[in-house]
């Protein structure tokens, strides 16, 4: 089983930013909003996590990336809550004024050529006897902290949103607003506190880009992880084990490539850096209706009171 | 409904000097910022600002209304979309495709003396058909799949991109294999230059009409009509105005991205003669910005077009003369497209539209 855990371990590696940023997704889809604008807090992120971890470490980088997510899930929540904007306008937009600040900021602070940087990364962590399981230990539990969070994430979500008062409520603004707002909800705030999330799990999902994967940055290094999270979202039914699900096999597809590669499959490489793009579409298609959306998703907000 | 259609005029002038006010502080303040903060001199940047850009004849054609070619068509190519209630991110791929095909045909057909109009039109009319195939396939899984257009023409976005990295590495690779591009296309398929205006070509002309003809079709004809009132409310529109709603939002999608596939047709014929990776600079993607700037009327696209390609040609500018990076074009863009969300959502104020649901579009 020696290509077995290569694969594992990339899979893994490569599903766990999505699955960061579509929790974050998931989070604020269940509260009817929908935020294009993910992709820049992933981007976001990434750059973050680049100033903070040059000026101090891996946790000042995943510290950075915090922030870079939470700037862009501010500028979304002021422009979605506060002056009512279309979201999917105002996502896009603050998409593209991530993807330029980022790049003007690091052209200008790191040189034009963007030198080869070295800069502290998160080694992995191998959990003592797990580790040592056959198969998969190596691959499943050799992995950077930030891999543990994200497996402990999934089943929390899940259980938060269907046993607990604060999940319910999220669950019922997606719903129906404004019988929450009858029945004592803070709408607005939930929603507030959910693009927050958001902004989060998005940056952190562009920290370990940077982080735990490349160890450096790249002009629009997110790539369309941020888009392909709104897509895993839903792929899995607006479910937490669902958007797992989702985030694994989109990480399949992408290890699948390092696989076909070693094993000398001939065709151009453009085709497998198409491969995620494409499942996204191919997964759509198949997914959409299947699962009923939150009755009130994408729906403009009434004005505020 | 109780204001006089006087009042509601001034309003209106009033809501249209607030967002040019807005756009220009946007601007100033996004563009200082980032300038202080990357600690450049404000000043070297906005004199190759406008040196690059409107400061001589030449940068005014060479630069600015090169660039404002492009960005009509797919200013109007997102206009027309967006006014259906179909949010085209696609732009970008939509041209890639557009000036793929036209690669193709100019390259393919056997040259004669008298041949080269005719191969012109052909190679057009390739990249229209593209780039509305393009869009149709997102056109498609909203129609049948109901899935959101947003997320699917994003993805056609970067499946364009790797396409046309494969073409140029590929099938149409220039004949020594040295460089990731096509050959350059026969001198005689050129778009022919503007007499006087440097590198300015026919293409201007070409944008400029089908501008002027989109701009009549949505204001004064019954297929305008229709394509705003699915775009206001369709559920209204089914009901009360009987209008097929899929078929409308279709054709505006189709129309779209005929449109943009038709801008990258001419930027290969009219600016870069030959297919490369980076053939457009996001032309696309600011096609959002001249689009909503201009309140998605076809008409009010040409200005922001030649405002934007001033800002592009500005840019270029600064990054050659002041070392500023290009990038800051992008953050502009976006500031202004966040002034124009802002107006748009001050002026709606107290008046919700609650038809839209823009995740699963109805299928």
């Amino acid at each position: 089983m020696d290509a077995l855990t290569p694969f594992l371990a990339a899979t893994v590696r490569t599903s766990v930013p999505l699955a960061l940023a579509a929790f974050g997704e998931l989070l604020l889809e269940r509260v009817g909003l929908i935020n294009i604008g993910l992709e820049g807090a992933v981007l976001a992120g990434a750059f973050g996590a680049l100033v903070g971890a040059s000026a101090g470490g891996v946790v000042l980088g995943y510290g950075g990336a915090v922030m870079g997510g939470v700037l862009i899930a501010v500028l979304f929540g002021a422009f979605v809550l506060w002056l009512r904007a279309d979201q999917i306008i105002a996502g896009t937009a603050l998409t593209l004024l991530s993807i330029g600040t980022t790049g003007t900021l690091y052209r200008s602070w790191y040189g034009s050529a963007g030198a080869a940087l070295g800069i502290p990364t998160s080694a992995p962590f191998a959990i003592p006897g797990l580790s040592r399981l056959p198969l998969i230990g190596a691959a499943v539990f050799t992995q950077p902290p930030i891999t543990y969070l994200t497996y402990v994430l999934a089943p929390l979500l899940a259980w938060w949103f269907a046993r607990t008062h604060a999940g319910l409520a999220l669950r019922a603004i997606g719903e129906r607003p404004d019988a929450a707002a009858a029945a004592g909800i803070h709408v607005d705030r939930v929603r507030a506190l959910a693009i927050l999330a958001n902004g989060v799990l998005g940056g952190l999902a562009g920290g370990t880009l940077v982080l735990a994967q490349a160890g450096t940055f790249a002009e629009g290094m997110s790539a369309g992880r941020g888009f392909i999270a709104i897509a895993i979202v839903v792929l899995g039914g607006w479910s937490a084990w669902g958007v797992t699900a989702g985030a694994l096999l989109f990480g399949a597809a992408s290890a699948l490539q390092y696989a076909f590669q070693a094993m000398g499959w001939r065709a151009p490489y453009q085709v497998f850096l198409a491969i995620p793009y494409l499942l996204t579409l191919a997964a759509l298609a198949g997914a959409v209706g299947r699962a009923r959306p939150p009755a009130f998703l994408g729906r403009s907000l009434p004005p505020r009171r | 409904m109780s204001a006089t259609p006087r009042r509601r005029r001034t309003r209106l002038v009033l809501s249209q000097i607030a967002l040019a006010a807005l756009a220009l502080v946007a601007i100033v303040a996004a563009t200082a910022f980032l300038l202080l903060v990357g600690g450049y001199s404000v000043r070297d940047g906005l004199v190759a600002l406008w040196s690059g850009s409107l400061g001589s004849w030449y940068a005014i054609t060479s630069a600015t209304l090169v660039r404002a070619v492009p960005l009509l068509c797919t200013g109007v190519a997102v206009a027309i979309a967006f006014r259906a209630g179909v949010f085209n991110i696609g732009a970008e791929g939509q041209l890639l495709v557009g000036a793929a095909a036209a690669t193709a045909v100019s390259l393919a057909t056997p040259l004669v003396a008298w041949s080269g109009g005719v191969t012109i039109i052909l190679a057009l009319a390739a990249a229209a058909v593209a780039g509305g195939l393009w869009a149709g396939v997102a056109a498609v899984l909203r129609a049948r799949f109901g899935v959101l257009e947003v997320i699917s023409t994003i993805m056609l976005n970067f499946v364009a991109v790797h396409f046309v990295s494969y073409l140029v590495r590929g099938p149409v690779q220039e004949p020594t294999h040295a460089y990731p591009q096509s050959a350059t296309i026969a001198e005689s398929l050129h778009l022919p230059r503007l007499p006087g205006a440097g590198r300015l070509h026919a293409g201007l002309l070409l944008a400029i009409a089908i501008t002027a003809v989109s701009g009549w079709v949505v204001r004064r004809t019954a297929a305008g009509f229709r394509l705003m009132a699915v775009g206001e409310n369709p559920d209204a529109a089914a009901s009360a105005g009987q209008i097929d709603v899929g078929r409308t939002t279709t054709r505006a999608f189709l129309a779209s991205g005929a449109l943009a596939g038709l801008a990258g047709g001419i930027e290969l014929l009219g600016v870069t003669f030959a297919l490369y990776e980076n053939l457009s600079p996001g032309y696309g993607f600011t096609a959002i910005a001249v689009a909503l700037l201009a309140g998605l009327d076809p008409w009010r696209v040409l200005p922001t077009a030649v405002l934007f390609g001033a800002l592009e040609a500005g840019a270029g500018a600064m990054q050659r003369d002041a070392g500023i990076p290009s990038t800051l074009v992008t953050v502009i863009e976006a500031a202004l497209i966040l002034a124009a969300v802002t107006v748009q959502a001050l002026r709606l104020g107290r008046r919700p539209n609650p038809g839209r649901a823009s995740i699963a579009a109805e299928p």
